[in-house]
C-alpha cells in the first residue's frame, strides 16, 4: 500500500490515528503490567504468611543481608527510572542525541545493580547461605574478601574468637520445633584449626562458648524486648526458608532487569537507526513502562528483604 | 485526547512531555524517602516498623506510577487497570493471611513461637 500523508510509515493500518495508536500500546502495557504485579503477589504472599508465622526467623535471617548494598541498589534503580523517564520526556521532543545518552545510562544503571547482586549472591555463595537443602552456614567459611560481609555485627575475622573448622551446622529439611539449639554433629567445640594446616578454613561463626548462636558476642545491637522483636539469640529452625524467598524474590527480579535492558538495548538500537521523532516515539514510552515496574517492585523488595526489624 | 483528524493533515504527537522540573523533584522526592526509610528502619517502633517501611514505599510508589509512569496526565482506563491489580494483590493477601490465621489450635507446639497458642479444640 503506498504512503499518503494522513497514514505515515509508523501508523499501523489497523489504526485511524496515531493516538489510537498510542492509546492502544499503552493499554497493552498496563494490562501487562498488571499481570506482573500478579506475578509478583505470589511471592509476596509468601513472605507475607511465612513471616507472620515465623517473624523469628527474617529477624534472624535478614542480618546476613547487607543493608547498604540494598541502599545502593535502591539509589541505582531510582536514579535509572529517573534517566529513563527523562529519555522518554526527550524522546517526545525529538531530542534523539540526548534519547540514547540518557537510554545508555539507564543501562549502565542495570549494569550496575545487577553486580551488586552478584557480589551479594556471591557473599551468600561462599558462606553457604542458600536455599532449602543448600543451606549450610560456615562449612564454605574460607577467608572471605571485602565485599559482601555479613553486616550489623557479625562476627568479622579481627574479632571473631578462635573458630572450629568446618563446624557443620546441618539444616537439612524441618528440625523439631523449639528445643534447644541444633546439635552440630562432629564438630569440637572450641577447637581452633590445627595450626599451618593449609586446608584449615576460619569460619567467621565463633563457638558455641563464645555466643550460644554461634556469632560474635556482639551481634545484636538491639535491646532484647519483651515480645518477640529481639533478634533471636539462637538459630531459629527452617532459616533456610528465608533464604529460599529471598533468593526466588530477588532472582526473579534479577531475571525482570535482564529482561528490562535487553528491551532497553532495543529501544536505544532504534533510536540510533532513527526510527523516532516527536510524532512517534511509543516504543521508548512502552519500554519507560516496563523498566518503571522493575523499580516499583524494587522499592517494596528492599524494605522487606533489608530493612527487618 | 480527541480522536484525530483524517485527511491530509498533521498529527498532533500523541502523549506528552513531562517537564524536567516534574522529573527532577520527584526523583530527588525519591532519594529523601529512601533515606528516611533506611533511618526510620534503625528505630525500634515494634510492629509499626513494618507498616511504616510499606507505607513509605507505598508514597514511593505512588509518585513513580503518577509521575514517571506518566499515569497522572494519561487515560483513566490506564490508572482502572494499576488499580485493580493493586486491589487484588491485596484481596490476595489479606485473604490468605486472614485464613491462616485460622488455624491456632492445630499449631504443632511451639513451632511457630509468635503465633498464639490456643488448645486443640475437639
Amino acid at each position: 500500500m503506498s504512503e499518503h500523508s494522513s497514514h505515515p510509515a509508523y501508523l499501523g493500518h489497523h489504526y485511524d490515528t496515531p493516538e489510537q495508536q498510542f492509546d492502544s500500546g499503552s493499554l497493552g502495557m498496563w494490562l501487562f503490567l498488571a499481570t506482573e504485579v500478579l506475578l509478583f503477589a505470589g511471592l509476596f504472599c509468601a513472605y507475607a504468611i511465612y513471616r507472620s508465622h515465623h517473624p523469628e526467623i527474617f529477624l534472624y535471617a535478614h542480618q546476613f543481608l547487607d543493608k547498604n548494598l540494598g541502599a545502593l541498589n535502591t539509589g541505582i534503580l531510582i536514579f535509572s527510572s529517573f534517566t529513563m523517564a527523562m529519555a522518554v520526556r526527550q524522546a517526545q521532543l525529538g531530542k534523539n542525541n540526548q534519547v540514547m545518552w540518557l537510554l545508555f545510562i539507564t543501562l549502565l544503571c542495570g549494569f550496575g545493580f545487577l553486580g551488586v547482586k552478584k557480589m551479594e549472591y556471591e557473599a551468600k555463595w561462599k558462606h553457604g547461605l542458600l536455599w532449602g537443602k543448600n543451606f549450610h552456614p560456615a562449612e564454605h567459611g574460607a577467608a572471605h574478601g571485602t565485599e559482601g560481609l555479613p553486616e550489623a555485627g557479625i562476627a568479622t575475622h579481627e574479632s571473631a574468637a578462635p573458630t572450629t573448622a568446618g563446624t557443620a551446622t546441618h539444616d537439612a529439611g524441618a528440625t523439631p520445633a523449639g528445643g534447644p539449639a541444633p546439635t552440630m554433629p562432629g564438630a569440637i567445640p572450641g577447637a581452633p584449626p590445627a595450626a599451618g594446616d593449609p586446608l584449615a578454613v576460619k569460619s567467621n561463626i565463633a563457638p558455641p562458648a563464645a555466643a550460644p548462636s554461634g556469632l560474635a558476642p556482639n551481634a545484636f545491637s538491639e535491646q532484647p524486648h519483651a515480645d518477640s522483636h529481639a533478634v533471636p539469640k539462637q538459630r531459629p529452625s527452617n532459616v533456610h526458608i528465608f533464604f529460599g524467598i529471598y533468593f526466588l524474590m530477588t532472582g526473579l527480579h534479577g531475571v525482570h532487569v535482564i529482561a528490562g535492558m535487553s528491551a532497553i538495548a532495543w529501544v536505544l538500537w532504534r533510536t540510533k537507526r532513527g526510527d523516532f521523532s516527536p510524532a512517534y516515539s511509543t516504543p521508548v514510552h512502552l519500554v519507560g513502562l516496563y523498566w518503571h515496574l522493575v523499580d516499583l517492585v524494587w522499592i517494596y523488595l528492599f524494605p522487606l528483604l533489608y530493612l527487618v526489624g | 485526547m480527541s480522536s484525530g483528524h483524517h485527511g491530509g493533515q498533521e498529527h498532533a504527537a500523541p502523549g506528552h512531555a513531562v517537564s524536567k522540573k516534574v522529573l527532577v523533584t520527584v526523583w530527588l522526592s525519591l532519594m529523601v524517602l529512601t533515606v528516611f526509610t533506611v533511618k526510620v528502619a534503625t528505630i525500634d517502633l515494634g510492629s509499626a516498623n513494618l507498616w511504616v517501611a510499606m507505607f513509605v514505599a507505598s508514597i514511593k510508589a505512588s509518585l513513580v506510577v503518577l509521575f514517571f509512569m506518566h499515569l497522572f496526565w494519561d487515560r483513566r482506563i490506564n490508572m482502572i487497570i494499576f488499580l485493580t491489580s493493586v486491589f487484588l494483590l491485596a484481596l490476595f493477601l489479606g485473604l490468605a493471611l486472614t485464613d491462616t490465621g485460622q488455624y491456632q489450635d492445630q499449631l504443632i507446639p511451639g513451632y511457630a513461637p509468635a503465633m498464639e497458642q490456643v488448645a486443640p479444640t475437639k
